[in-house]
């Protein structure tokens, strides 16, 4: 956990007296709502199809239970009971009173949290690896190095009006959970051959109308220049970026436009005028973000406890430790997932009660921390193994025990229509379909390892250009239809999927889907080969014929 | 359902009517043909023309205070005189959701 300084907290508090003037202005009409418009959504606070909704961050994905415990609170108190997980380590509450937001933020910021610049043409919320600082492998954590980015960004006047949002992404395995080369800037920790920790820098990355996998701009920067670097970079987009088209505004376009090469010189010749700057990281700097992340007491425990052995008779509990618990850096603990995913669900939805319940039984099983992840899951990050069959019990007791991660039910999918103001067709109760589809476990086991995205608009908030199978959502004579994408891939050899023919009506979504895994099935040429490798050596052809032969 | 948001022409084809959400809470809200807003559809101002539906935008936009992002959206007046939400997207601001909430109202 990292824990704020006073500078931190006297920042958030200022943010929640200076909205609530600004609610309080706008309410009485001394703010028009033009001018009242980019303050909201520089807090969080947008207009969606029944109310507004307010986009609360979760830097790096790392929450403390008191923090989850306030997320429920404001859900219970302000809103209508849940929240919803986004793909950007982000919660959303979707009912909320313009007048109450005040309030709610000021309950949020009593523990160290805050929506600023979760919306807006500005540096968005800092993103990792929700498994950072636990994973086998890891380099180190990147979470410190996201904390100084976060601190570096946050209302940083240069990068307050930028073209368009801007995100960051950082990850320090070998295999990339945070998507890093579908964002703006993507950055993969690294060691140089003197031991020195630097990041290969990746730009231009995003999905949205324009899909574009990122391109290393820089193989190694040294962790000292990482902030004078990255100042670079949006120094040249905010200089050369386009402002006059909505649709070409992003880094993507203008790293496109220009070309890899001729951007990356535009930023050596500015990052050289920056000279030695203040910007350039002392290591004390480095080290005092450091400190302020505290780690766990870690016990040494054996590798399989009595508990883990006994419990390995009962095959639920094996079915869900096989799916849902990985490896931990530290022998004895393991990482767990909590599936947000049940069969009939909303993805990426919890309800207040269940967040207090994980909330007690982090504090009770994880050193009181819980992490969110991209894939609209939640994880327990230190989790003794002895505990593991109680916990499994306690958790399934509350729905979160689906043991379908990374499976075909763990669908990430936007609010789409039944929510969201830009959506031209609905995402959720596809993704409810197709999860009573696949509800069968061995089915699901036998198809392995297959992410599905779902997504209401071109905007891409459910990243279907790098789902396994992408559905977009489009309008055609004022009915639903759906595209459908295959190949796509958000990891480290991520891909924009290819479309595979003519959209599909809503009813016909899921019966496509299930030809797709059933194509892919019959061709695999081996039960390991997963759904997007069989895709990648087959290309798409076989799969648009068993979809369109008969339609 | 192409989002309003980009309602850039005003030229309707059929009944309609100017919807918003209110400005201290969000609900969605519905122009009278009284000068006010209602949260019932049926209390609905009807307009048949596009110079009726840019009149009743433009007094409804004029309320800054009591109401935000207005725009006009169609309408199906049902044989029985019932107003009923024009496509997919009004439905859904209308009736509700189409999935049931993760916690009950």
């Amino acid at each position: 956990m990292y824990a704020y300084d006073e500078l931190d907290r006297t920042l958030i508090n200022e943010r929640v007296s200076e909205f609530r003037d600004q609610v309080k202005r706008r309410l009485s009409g001394e703010l028009t709502e033009d001018e009242f418009k980019m303050l909201r959504l520089q807090n969080g606070v947008y207009l969606q199809l029944h109310a507004y909704m307010f986009r609360v961050a979760i830097p790096y994905g790392t929450l403390s239970s008191k923090q989850l415990r306030r997320l429920a609170h404001v859900a219970r108190r302000y809103d209508r009971g849940y929240g919803h997980f986004t793909t950007r380590q982000n919660i959303q509450y979707n009912w909320i009173k313009l007048a109450d937001l005040p309030d709610a933020l000021a309950d949020l910021a009593e523990v160290g949290i805050h929506a600023m610049q979760t919306s807006g043409n500005n540096t968005r919320n800092v993103t990792s690896d929700q498994w950072a600082g636990v994973a086998p492998g890891e380099i180190e954590d990147p979470r410190i190095w996201s904390e100084l980015l976060r601190q570096y960004t946050t209302l940083h006047p240069e990068f307050s009006f930028l073209p368009r949002k801007f995100k960051f992404a950082i990850t320090a395995s070998e295999h990339d959970r945070a998507a890093i080369k579908v964002h703006d800037i993507g950055l993969r920790l690294l060691k140089n051959a003197d031991g020195e920790t630097g990041f290969e820098v990746l730009v231009g990355g995003g999905l949205g109308r324009t899909p574009f996998i990122g391109k290393t701009i820089k193989p190694f920067v040294h962790g000292r220049d990482l902030l004078s670097y990255v100042e670079a970079i949006l120094r040249v987009y905010n200089q050369y970026g386009r402002r006059d088209n909505i649709y070409k505004a992003r880094i993507k376009i203008l790293v496109h436009e220009l070309g890899i090469e001729k951007f990356a010189k535009e930023v050596d010749e500015e990052w050289k005028l920056m000279g030695d700057s203040a910007l350039t990281l002392d290591n004390s700097v480095v080290e005092e973000v450091r400190s302020r992340f505290s780690y766990p007491a870690y016990e040494k425990l054996p590798h399989m406890p009595d508990e883990l052995k006994q419990a390995a008779h009962d095959p639920l509990f094996e079915r869900w430790r096989k799916n849902s618990v990985t490896p931990h850096k530290v022998q004895g603990y393991s990482i767990v997932t909590l599936s947000l995913k049940p069969v009939g669900g909303p993805p990426g939805d919890a309800t207040a009660d269940q967040m207090d319940a994980i909330a007690d039984l982090a504090d009770k099983y994880s050193f009181g921390e819980i992490r969110v992840g991209h894939e609209q899951n939640l994880a327990l990050p230190h989790v003794a193994k002895r505990d593991l069959p109680a916990l499994w019990k306690a958790l399934d007791r509350i729905g979160v025990a689906t043991p379908n991660v990374n499976l075909v039910t763990d669908i990430i999918a936007c609010p789409g229509l039944d929510y969201c103001s830009l959506a031209n067709a609905r995402s959720i109760p596809i993704a409810q379909e197709l999860t009573r589809r696949f509800s069968n476990h061995d089915t699901a086991s036998l198809i392995g390892r297959l992410h599905i995205n779902i997504s209401g608009c071109i905007n891409a908030c459910g990243h279907h250009h790098v789902g396994h199978i992408g559905i977009l959502g489009v309008e055609k004579n004022n009915e639903e239809y759906y595209q459908i994408t295959i190949g796509g891939r958000a990891d480290e050899n991520a891909e924009v999927g290819t479309l595979i023919g003519p959209a599909v009506p809503y009813a016909e979504v899921a019966d496509v889907i299930e030809d797709i895994v059933e194509a892919y099935l019959a061709l695999r040429d081996r039960p390991e080969e997963l759904f997007v490798d069989t895709v990648k050596r087959l290309g798409v052809e076989p799969f648009k014929e068993r979809v369109y032969a008969t339609r | 359902m192409t989002s309003p948001l980009e309602q850039k022409k005003i030229k309707i084809t059929g009944p309609s009517m100017v919807t918003a959400n209110r400005t201290w809470d969000g609900i969605v809200i519905y122009r009278t043909a009284d000068q006010g807003w209602s949260a019932e559809l049926a209390d609905a101002a009807i307009v048949r023309t596009s110079d009726e539906a840019r009149a009743l935008l433009t007094e409804a936009i004029a309320d800054d205070v009591g109401a935000i992002g207005a725009y006009i959206a169609p309408v199906e007046i049902q044989d029985s005189g019932k107003i009923a939400p024009g496509n997919l997207r009004e439905q859904i601001r209308s009736e509700g959701l189409t999935i049931e909430l993760p916690v009950p109202a």
